[in-house]
């Protein structure tokens, strides 16, 4: 089975999240008071990536931390085979921070909805702002993401499967047919 | 969204462990971990199970289960139905039956049911059509407090797989022992279940992976956990016992006793205690017990169970 089409190679990808880095800098004047929190799973790795940037980039150390947002869900009737509950980390203190959540795809903005509300429990962030590699569109919430990749018109019968070096081996963005994938 | 894990069919109810495959039992735990880290938050609350309405139908009293059903559900955005036969129309004659009806008709989603006789809870099950929570019926089943116990345990050890858990005390008339031997060989432990010949029914011999004896120093030998069960002082009325001071001296939870299992070894008790008599109270409060940790895991381990069997129910 191959992907309809590569959207974004290797180097495509760390070029992406150099610019990504780079305009968090530009809107939020430096690094400082910044923390950076990873949706499960793709989202993790491609947090610490953008910290590792703005550490090079700012010589800052921006903290970084993990959300699961399985209980926050509202697509209940979806989850009927039980996911496990992953980790939630975020150790260290959300007040006076700015967040940027960090998400592989901006698909429906439900899972952002999510998000929003888990990081809300956790504390009282200054203000929070999304970074996704990849928006494909098809928005059924009013949510858009501060930064953005890759913008990807897709059709709703289309996959997009982002791959991370370190959970898959490879970095990459490919676009399937569900059909394909079935 | 997290890829599914495939753990077989999902059971409708929580009764007792029969239908539980020990993947999906491990996920209930692995979930606990979860709640716990909710609980420990400034927001001890997740929307998970927001628009229903769990009903506590508590047909006999109980105080730390019924409170910690009812804090789990909450945790979850629950809407919680409390029922106690106490101040009911069950005094008053009605069945099991008609009350299950009158409380369907409030629109429950799910039932947590305690009651005194055995297999109420798969009564309750089959008429209200709702997922069903055992929440303790006579003898039979207490499953949420053997996951509980399980949990307890895991923290301790990291794994269930060749850890010991010896049981002592009035297992004859204990839905924990007997939902604990069932449990604990699913997730690969050994259990011995200890207690005078009268308290020690010998069917449960034939559970895999539980052993019997009288002896309690041999119960507890190479043990990582130890647990007491509560000497029901009400049903002692058959001439199981000797004497309460002949019990004591014989099967009680000590730090003597204790000295016989392995180094590390916990202390658990299902609580309410009897303290002096079925624990020391030196052992009740020791180093090595996790009787209030228990408590603590209780609320933890009934949210994944809520979460378990409710979650995306059509």
């Amino acid at each position: 089975m191959t992907p309809k089409a590569t959207i974004l190679t290797a180097d495509e990808v760390r070029r992406a999240l150099t610019r990504i880095a780079h305009e968090i800098i530009e809107r939020n004047k430096g690094a400082q008071a910044l923390a950076l929190i990873g949706v499960h799973t793709r989202g993790i790795p491609l947090a610490a990536r953008l910290a590792q940037k703005l550490s090079e980039l700012e010589g800052v150390d921006v903290p970084t931390g993990m959300l699961d947002i399985t209980l926050y869900r509202d697509d209940l009737s979806e989850v009927a085979q039980q996911p496990i509950i992953r980790e939630t980390q975020v150790p260290f203190d959300l007040r006076d921070r700015r967040v940027v959540l960090v998400d592989d795809v901006l698909y429906t903005g439900r899972t952002v909805r999510a998000a929003l509300d888990a990081l809300i429990d956790l504390g009282r962030p200054a203000g929070i702002q999304l970074a996704v590699l990849v928006d494909r569109g098809h928005r059924e919430l009013p949510i858009r993401a501060d930064y953005v990749g890759k913008n990807l018109p897709t059709a709703a019968h289309e996959v997009v499967k982002v791959k991370v070096q370190e959970t898959d081996g490879v970095d990459s963005v490919e676009l399937w047919d569900m059909e394909a994938l079935r | 969204m997290n890829a599914p894990v495939s753990m077989g069919p999902r059971p409708r109810n929580l009764l007792d462990f029969q239908d539980w495959s020990p993947e999906r039992l491990t996920a209930i735990l692995d979930n606990a971990d979860t709640m716990l880290q909710v609980l420990d938050r400034p927001v001890k609350k997740v929307p998970a199970l927001q628009g229903l309405t769990v009903c506590n139908a508590f047909f006999e009293n109980s105080t730390r289960t019924r409170t910690s059903f009812e804090l789990a559900a909450r945790r979850m955005s629950a809407d919680v139905l409390t029922f106690a036969a106490g101040a009911s129309s069950v005094n008053k004659g009605e069945s099991l039956r008609d009350t299950l009806e009158v409380l369907t008709s409030y629109k429950v989603d799910a039932y947590i049911v305690r009651h005194h006789a055995s297999g109420a809870a798969h009564l309750v099950a089959k008429y209200s059509g709702k997922p069903v929570i055992n929440a303790g019926d006579g003898r039979r089943a207490h499953p949420t407090q053997a996951l509980l116990d399980a949990y307890t345990i895991r923290q301790e050890y990291g794994s269930l797989e060749g850890k010991t858990v010896a049981i002592l005390g009035d297992v004859r008339h204990s839905r924990v022992a007997r939902s604990n031997a069932e449990l604990l060989p699913k997730l690969g432990a050994k259990v011995v279940l200890c207690g005078p010949a009268t308290l020690l029914p010998a069917g449960l011999a034939a559970l895999p992976g539980v052993t019997l004896t009288t002896d309690p120093r041999e119960a507890v030998r190479g043990a990582h956990a130890v647990m007491a069960l509560r000497l029901q002082r009400e049903r002692m009325q058959g001439g199981f016992l000797g004497s309460l001071q002949e019990y004591a001296d014989t099967y009680q939870v000590n730090e003597r006793l204790m000295a016989e299992a392995e180094s590390g070894a916990i202390v658990l008790h299902p609580g309410p205690m009897n303290r002096d008599l079925e624990i020391s109270g030196e052992a009740a409060d020791g180093k090595r017990s996790r009787i209030l940790k228990q408590v603590e895991n209780g609320q933890a381990i009934r949210m994944s169970v809520l979460y378990h069997l409710l979650v995306g129910r059509e």
